[in-house]
């Protein structure tokens, strides 16, 4: 019975499971060690310079960026700063365009999903006509769309063009927006504090209504309460510490031809680029399609015997919208729409067809050009979404654990 | 007999028409309008009613603002036609709409990219008719021979659209050589050979374990070594000039970056998410990483490495192409997502799916061939289509890497052209585009839709 031996060790699953994966573990090794070997060969032996890789990011990088949040963040100069803190202007501008459009996505988001389902014909159709158009549509396409409504709202670069929005603050022209620019002054930390006073008092006052309303069943205004705390405490801490705010109004330069450039320097107030306002606006507006949809299907997910329930029970429709669907809906939201999240974030890398600089256009377009040095620089890149990415996953898993359901 | 009087009604009574609120134009206005924003009867209900009145205004303005902006460019005030060959100048009047001689002079551009020669594009129009006429009869229902339809346009489709959109299979300068497709031949023939007859253990129980490993690695053999021969054989009966890719543009990169993306996602996306659910832990932990790292980053700089780094993993002598870097970076990236697709089918299906195959002796190929795909596939059709969409959006993306599709063209080629310069070319082009890729996707995922019901219908 030697052969009906052999046979089923030739069928035993483990034996195979561990003969096929070091088949593959054998290929897989080949194939990293040929392609590493190519790459010193190929790579690295084309340096003949003895610079490192860190050299060449801690020297100036020499080129001058758009100005943008991350230019003023990090006080970038295009003769002093080096290509690292060019990489750190890419990261901030790359989180203050995700923060922003995702705020906005958000709301307009859930506000285009309550609609898509609303008995009210005319919002039901403005919801179905955006999702399906915006949704249909390549967002770089959406991106240029945006860019040119803007460079048309004001004709052009010069001064005549530019719309008056507030006189003496408030500009756009089709480089930018001009806005005043708060700057705290001595003091300012007083109303910071307050404000982080007032948050945690708002939240204490929630959960006091809570618990109160749980032993006794009376009812306590908590959100109207909380919402007075958190703007008349550092409103009176605002002027306690003696109004410490400083507000530089945008000047537009009269002089020359064509208008400078704006900055966030002092005498210039704040300067949004075009690229930024159109960039975040359409990852907004394209994303809020899809986080209508999904809003859509986490209202419907909810079993009607639920709101049948709430009516029954006398609840009026927004309450029991508040109170009844949405918290069991935000179980089956919040899943795909931490990937929506992601999806913006890793789209704003779009910014590399319209020359914003985020960290793909500014880091792995214009240093990879000036420096040569790919592999690093696509690396450190990819590093950086990977560690949003996991980041986000991480804190969504925890919110995720947090808002679902306890079965016994 | 005849004064009797009846206490039961002998016949109906007469139907009531139905009251004024449920009837008509108002009806409908008051159930679907007006019952949102007329209870007054208390503050809260007010000034929830007031904030409806005023949402409905200000959206319903937009949406007939919005449409009425939109027909009145492209097609009230558009400027139709360029009898005098004024170019940008007969746009550049005030207030006209959509500049549509521009389009029409571009055509040529947007559907094949504008270097493509002219006199060989019957060839990419021979393909386009092709793809169209597949396509068609596969998804128009009663027509016969679907399965060979299918069959052909997965197979000699594709190796028929290389060799008429590039021309002879190997890039120019070298000539095709037929005697190195033998070798793979050989091997394959023996292979297949190995598989079919050592099946049932007439060549020893190791050949007979195998068999199934040695007739996939045959069909990989003999797809290598047929491959070439068939596309010379075609390229010698047709004799076809050589356009390099890099004359290719618009719709045809569009189309083969999508469909490209799309034959080899749904494969190697199935192959992942097995590999993520497989018991071998080395197969489980490289998809896993794989799969986790393509979808954290990018498709740009999926894009960026596939086109600057790409070459240097590689040894020297191999030139990629640049469009064929594109594809792959598109292909992998596209295999990720699909893969995560496919898994959410895999872990919808009831374990005793899985039991009922193992315990009729069936292989584990033979299970998922034959049991788990074929659901998991069907539960997770929209997911399918929706990553299709998605990649077929995301082929605009090839531009940064400066290949010319569709937006590509009209965005840097179309857009710079001098002649038609005018304020409304910009707009005119991102309508053209926006209707272009509108319509394929909006096709898509309504025939997702179509699809979704028609599978799921004996399930209710």
């Amino acid at each position: 019975m030697s052969a009906g031996r052999g046979k089923s060790l030739l069928y035993d699953p483990k034996l195979r499971s561990i003969f096929f994966q070091a088949l593959f573990g054998v290929a897989l090794i080949w194939l990293l060690y040929t392609g590493f070997t190519n790459l010193f060969e190929n790579y690295y032996g084309k340096f003949t310079s003895d610079k490192t890789f860190g050299g060449i990011m801690d020297s100036p990088a020499g080129i001058a960026i758009l100005t943008t949040f991350g230019t003023w963040l990090f006080e970038y100069s295009s003769t002093d700063s080096s290509n690292w803190t060019a990489f750190m202007v890419g990261i901030a501008n790359t989180l203050i365009v995700a923060f922003i459009g995702i705020i906005i996505a958000t709301v307009w988001g859930f506000l285009l999903g309550v609609f898509r389902l609303s008995k009210n014909f005319v919002l039901r159709s403005f919801a179905t006509v955006y999702i399906e158009t915006l949704r249909n549509l390549p967002l770089l396409l959406q991106i240029f769309f945006w860019i040119i409504i803007f460079r048309l709202f004001s004709g052009g670069l010069k001064e005549k063009d530019a719309v008056v929005f507030v006189d003496g603050a408030l500009y756009y022209n089709a480089d930018g927006l001009r806005a005043p620019f708060f700057d705290w002054l001595e003091g300012g930390h007083i109303v910071f504090w307050a404000l982080i006073v007032a948050i945690f008092s708002a939240f204490a006052i929630s959960r006091w209504a809570r618990e109160r309303q749980a032993s006794t069943g009376q009812q306590f205004p908590a959100f109207w309460v909380g919402l007075l705390t958190l703007i008349a405490v550092p409103t009176i801490a605002f002027f306690i510490a003696g109004k410490p705010l400083s507000i530089e109004y945008p000047t537009v330069i009269t002089e020359g031809s064509i208008l400078k450039r704006g900055a966030f320097e002092s005498g210039h107030g704040m300067f949004v680029a075009t690229e930024m306002i159109a960039l975040t606006l359409a990852l907004a507006m394209y994303t809020a399609a899809f986080i209508a949809e999904i809003v859509r299907a986490g209202i419907n997910s909810v079993a009607n015997g639920q709101s049948e329930a709430a009516g029954a029970l006398g609840i009026s429709n927004s309450v029991a919208l508040r109170k009844v669907i949405l918290p069991q809906a935000m179980r089956v939201v919040i899943p795909p729409l931490t990937s929506q999240y992601l999806n913006l974030t890793k789209n704003s890398s779009l910014a590399a067809a319209i020359g914003f600089p985020e960290v793909v256009a500014l880091f792995g377009g214009t240093i990879l050009n000036q420096t040569g040095r790919a592999v690093e620089i696509i690396m450190l890149v990819i590093m950086v979404y990977l560690t949003i990415s996991l980041l986000t996953s991480a804190f969504m898993n925890w919110f995720n654990n947090r808002m679902k359901l306890e079965e016994r | 007999m005849s004064n009797q009087t009846a206490y039961v009604r002998r016949e109906d009574a007469p139907l009531l028409p139905p009251p004024a609120s449920e009837q008509g134009i108002m009806g409908w206005l008051w159930q679907n309008v007006l019952s949102s924003m007329a209870n007054f009867g208390s503050l809260s209900a007010a000034i929830v009613s007031l904030l409806m009145i005023f949402l409905t205004f200000v959206f319903g303005f937009v949406l007939v603002w919005m449409t009425w902006k939109f027909v009145d460019f492209t097609i009230l005030s558009a400027v139709w036609s360029d009898p005098e060959n004024l170019g940008g100048a007969i746009c550049s009047v005030e207030g006209v709409g959509a500049c549509w001689p521009y389009i029409k002079k571009w055509f040529y551009g947007i559907m094949v990219g504008n270097e493509y020669p002219r006199e060989q594009v019957w060839r990419v129009y021979t393909i386009y008719a092709l793809l169209a006429a597949g396509i068609t009869w596969l998804i128009v229902e009663g027509l016969p021979w679907k399965k060979y339809v299918g069959l052909f346009m997965l197979t000699i489709f594709p190796i028929l659209t290389f060799v008429f959109l590039n021309g002879s299979p190997i890039d120019d300068g070298e000539s095709f050589n037929i005697g190195s497709t033998w070798v793979p031949l050989a091997i394959g023939g023996v292979l297949i050979g190995l598989g079919l007859f050592g099946r049932n253990g007439s060549m020893g129980a190791v050949v007979e374990a195998f068999s199934p490993a040695l007739l996939v690695l045959s069909f990989v053999f003999i797809a290598y070594g047929i491959i070439p021969l068939f596309a010379g054989a075609i390229d010698s009966a047709f004799g076809f000039e050589v356009v390099r890719t890099s004359k290719w543009g618009g719709l045809l990169v569009t189309l083969v970056v999508a469909i490209t993306g799309i034959i080899v996602s749904l494969p190697l996306g199935i192959l992942l998410a097995l590999g993520r659910q497989s018991n071998a832990p080395l197969i489980k932990w490289v998809c896993v990483i794989f799969i986790e790292v393509v979808r954290g980053i990018p498709l740009i700089s999926v894009l960026f490495f596939a086109s600057v780094m790409l070459q240097y993993f590689l040894p020297s002598d191999i030139d990629f192409n640049k469009l064929l870097r594109a594809l792959i970076g598109v292909a992998l990236f596209a295999s990720a997502y699909m893969a995560e697709v496919i898994r959410g089918g895999l872990q919808a299906m009831p374990k005793g799916q899985y039991e009922g195959g193992m315990s009729v002796g069936l292989s584990y190929w033979q299970q998922m061939r034959l049991i788990i795909l074929p659901q998991a596939l069907t539960t997770v059709i929209p997911g399918i289509v929706n990553t299709f969409i998605g990649l077929f959006k995301d082929t605009t993306l090839v531009m940064i890497i400066s290949i010319f599709d569709v937006l590509g063209i009209i965005q840097f080629k179309a857009g710079k052209d001098i002649l038609w310069y005018s304020p409304v070319t910009g707009p005119t082009g991102y309508v053209f585009a926006a209707l272009l890729f509108w319509v394929f996707c909006f096709g898509m995922s309504r025939y997702s839709l179509h699809m979704e019901r028609k599978l799921h219908r004996g399930h209710r």
